[in-house]
């Protein structure tokens, strides 16, 4: 059995839906940010994929290694966001975040 | 049809990936969430080794599985937020974001299922070379990659201060 390229795709098609259901469907802003590293993950199994796959340069690889620094960057920002709104607020739900200033 | 020790072990990451990442998004515990999405991201980094990019393959290891995941965890406790998924949702709203996602789903997979990528190249199993990696990182001419580097290292710069900024006491 030869591994396909299709085959990767389908499972990052599946991270990505889980992504979206959780985005949409969770209260709690950490479990929202927990959704989008399962589509920024989602994303990167694509570019190398691809790149393994149909193209013979390194681009995609590249470009994952980049995706995975500025999701670190990203996560990192929003979890201190989060702590700095619960200090503040004492809840992170989305329906108690009504106005950011305090 | 012969089965190679390759396509076993990618069956089953495969597996254990859509497994875990439908746990994650659906277990009423957000310190479980977060353990599921630990072995959805290690299960990333195999597929990269099984592509033959063990470089990228670390990275993901080492920034996901040892820094966010770790993040992830501090945060829940430090939030207390592990129960409070239990509050009660809408029926709607769930119905609603399963319908956008399935939605999504079958779009998307029926284009990728129904398109046929002409010119596949199967990995030849001979891993990308570390030295390699290394010159495009560094260098600037095609297919190189100095500047995302350096611009790279400023934005985690920029990121680690804001990070303290906003997160230290008053």
């Amino acid at each position: 059995m030869e591994i396909q390229l299709e085959y990767y795709l389908v499972i990052s098609l599946v991270m990505m839906a889980c992504g979206v259901y959780g985005f949409l469907s969770r209260r709690n802003t950490l479990a929202m940010l927990i959704s989008i590293e399962l589509m920024l993950n989602a994303a990167d199994i694509n570019f190398a994929a691809f790149n393994r796959y149909l193209f013979s340069n390194y681009e995609g690889h590249f470009f994952a290694i980049f995706g995975i620094a500025i999701a670190a960057a990203e996560t990192a920002v929003a979890i201190a966001i989060m702590i700095n709104i619960y200090r503040n607020l004492k809840s992170i739900q989305t329906k108690d975040l009504e106005e950011m200033k305090h | 049809m012969d089965i190679t020790l390759q396509s076993i072990v990618f069956v089953l990451v495969a597996l254990a990936m859509i497994l875990c990442s439908v746990l994650t998004v659906t277990t009423k515990s957000l310190l479980r969430s977060a353990t599921y999405l630990l072995f959805v991201l290690l299960g990333t980094a195999l597929l990269y080794f099984l592509l033959d990019y063990t470089f990228l393959g670390a990275a993901q290891i080492i920034v996901y599985a040892g820094g966010i995941v770790v993040l992830f965890v501090f945060a829940i406790l430090l939030t207390r937020s592990d129960k409070s998924l239990n509050a009660k949702l809408k029926v709607s709203k769930i119905l609603s974001s399963a319908v956008a996602a399935v939605a999504g789903l079958v779009v998307f997979g029926f284009c990728i299922l129904s398109h046929s990528f002409a010119g596949q190249i199967a990995p030849s199993g001979k891993e990308l070379d570390m030295k390699e990696v290394g010159i495009a990182l560094m260098g600037d001419g095609k297919f190189q990659y100095l500047l995302p580097f350096e611009a790279v290292s400023i934005l985690l710069l920029a990121c680690l201060i804001g990070g303290i900024l906003i997160a230290r006491k008053r």
